[in-house]
């Protein structure tokens, strides 16, 4: 068995359950009191927080979903007045409305708690270099990980997304032993690290921490071959903390979910029903010690599933699978989320261009690629080459800085776009992600 | 004065062309001159034809993206230093060219220019007080 960062990790399954009532309990009558949103949902569905006598009563509460939050944007959802806020992040789309979260003080420190448990579990320590490769900013990843390595009183280095050779230069010369950054990134760098002659041997990289997408088991392998290191995932988002939601330990098969800070739940997609253990469907959580935004029963789209056989490492925390798909067409590009009605409303910003367009993700090598073919106008009175460029220009830099994703812009002929049953297929992702 | 020309979106695929010209073929439609600019991702086929608007609307009913342009042409005396005292000319007055292609007319000892430029109006204007002759449609044909 390896090390806990807390013992609550390997608590008796009653401990853990009684604990998440109490708090379910508690979290319950502060939405109720404190959050209009929830107030008037859970009147709707005739529901009181003093209904909630059993875990079973979870199902009791209405579902959240990303358009609330949308709806309720900026701080519809928030429970605490501003001077409590700490910190805010939000996550990455400038059209339409981030999802914004905030953080009271105390939501800092269980999310840098539920981190730390993370870089304990990928067997990291008080006295290791933590390389922080996701991005710092809005984006909950970077700080998130930078506050688990602060709790846990390892040493973190701040690097932040980017500039390839300097991350090679200082994860050799800092002499970083944990690696966190999306697993294609992590791919990229072992591919980079493989072309300027460094053995993987000759870097003191040990293990890594990698979320943001999802990533197979062959990406795993092929990360750990090419950085030599063991590579361990990590899953959470925005809307319910951040990086650490769940975490992978030592038998890499599976991320624990931290069950006293968020009750998971798996449910059927079509339905609503709750799913036993062992089935594929939808995951939900519920935050039961958040204070700034708690959220309930919040739909992630994410498909998987949850089991609770033993595990050698000794916790208790029930496990998730890696996801195995999602059921909205959200599509993740290099750690962003992005979906095609995203792209949708950039295109509609430029005349001479029909609305219909085919968004083509590939992977060439470890990193993904976008590319967007736009139907011309049939009107589009062009004659000059560098009219088309600029055209293309213009609408790649529109994408670049409203969604954050560098996408390749290609005008083609119009009613060139594979059509299904008259519908144009918006997305053909070539990667094997799942 | 000026003459109309038609540009075809036409991308990078094998066959585009044969298909255009094809259809052209089909409509009875006589090439006069034709250029292509290229990128990597697509060409803009460029042509002066006999009936333009028919062109344009055969082309468009195959599926074609066409549009009509109109672009000065010019006729020059077919000895060496011809097109330079026209292109000077331009120069002096700051016409910007944004593109030209040139053939030679079958029956006059002539070449036939054509040019885009930013004005029509104002480099037609100056071309013809140097003593360039500008073509019209007739011409063409």
């Amino acid at each position: 068995m390896g090390k806990l960062y807390n013992a609550i990790e390997a608590a008796p399954l009653e401990e853990i359950q009684s604990l998440q009532l109490k708090s379910l309990q508690k979290t319950a009558r502060d939405v109720y009191e404190k959050v209009s949103f929830y107030r008037q949902r859970f009147d709707e569905l005739g529901v009181k927080p003093e209904d909630i006598q059993s875990l079973d009563d979870l199902r009791k509460l209405p579902f959240t979903y990303k358009q609330d939050l949308r709806d309720t944007y900026p701080y519809g959802l928030f429970a605490v007045p501003k001077e409590q806020l700490a910190r805010i992040h939000a996550s990455s789309g400038t059209t339409g409305k981030p999802i914004v979260a905030g953080y009271t003080q105390k939501d800092l420190d269980n999310w840098g708690e539920c981190c730390a448990r993370a870089i304990v579990a990928a067997g990291g320590g008080v006295g290791d270099f933590v390389h922080i490769a996701y991005g710092y900013g809005l984006f909950t990843g970077g700080l998130g990980l930078h506050e688990g390595a602060t709790a846990l009183g390892a040493t973190c280095i701040p690097v932040s997304s980017g500039n390839t050779n300097r991350q090679l230069q200082i994860m050799q010369d800092f002499h970083s032993d944990i690696l966190c950054c999306t697993p294609s990134y992590a791919a990229y760098l072992g591919e980079c690290l493989q072309e300027n002659k460094i053995a993987p041997e000759d870097i003191p990289l040990r293990a890594g921490i990698f979320g943001a997408e999802p990533w197979t088991e062959n990406m795993r392998r092929e990360i750990e071959r090419l950085l030599g290191i063991k590579a361990y995932d990590i899953y959470g988002l925005t809307e319910v903390m951040g990086p650490g939601v769940s975490y992978e330990c030592e038998e890499q098969a599976g991320m624990h979910v931290n069950e006293d800070q968020f009750i998971v739940e798996i449910i059927d997609p079509e339905t609503g029903e709750p799913l036993p253990e062992g089935e594929l469907g939808e995951l939900v959580f519920t935050s039961i010690s958040k204070e700034a935004f708690p959220i309930i029963r919040y739909r992630t789209r994410d498909l998987c599933r949850i089991s609770r056989r033993k595990c050698s490492c000794g916790r208790t925390f029930i496990r998730m699978e890696k996801p195995q798909g999602r059921t909205d067409d959200m599509l993740i590009i290099r750690g962003v989320n992005v979906f095609p009605s995203q792209v949708e409303s950039v295109l509609m910003q430029f005349e001479n261009i029909a609305p219909v367009y085919q968004i083509i993700v590939d992977r060439a090598g470890a990193l993904d690629t976008v590319e967007v073919l736009i139907e011309l106008n049939e009107g589009f009175a062009f004659d000059v080459v560098r009219m088309i460029e600029d055209l293309e220009k213009k609408i790649a830099e529109a994408l670049r800085s409203n969604l954050q994703i560098a996408a390749k812009v290609r005008l083609v002929s119009p009613k060139t776009l594979k059509r299904s049953e008259g519908k144009a297929i918006r997305v053909i992702d070539n990667r094997k992600l799942y | 004065m000026l003459i109309k020309q038609l540009s075809v979106f036409v991308e990078n695929q094998p066959g585009r062309l044969a298909e255009i010209t094809d259809i052209l073929g089909k409509g009875n439609i006589d090439i006069r001159a034709l250029c292509i600019a290229d990128t990597t991702d697509f060409g803009i086929l460029r042509l002066i034809v006999n009936h333009p608007n028919q062109a344009e609307r055969e082309l468009r009913e195959a599926g074609f993206t066409v549009s009509q342009t109109e672009v000065l042409g010019i006729g020059i005396e077919d000895t060496p230093g011809g097109l330079s005292v026209a292109l000077n000319a331009l120069l002096e007055a700051n016409v910007t060219v944004e593109y030209m292609y040139a053939f030679v007319s079958q029956t006059a000892k002539t070449a036939y220019v054509i040019l885009r430029v930013a004005d029509n109006e104002g480099a037609r204007a100056l071309l013809e007080s140097k003593g360039i002759r500008i073509l019209n449609g007739e011409d063409i044909d």
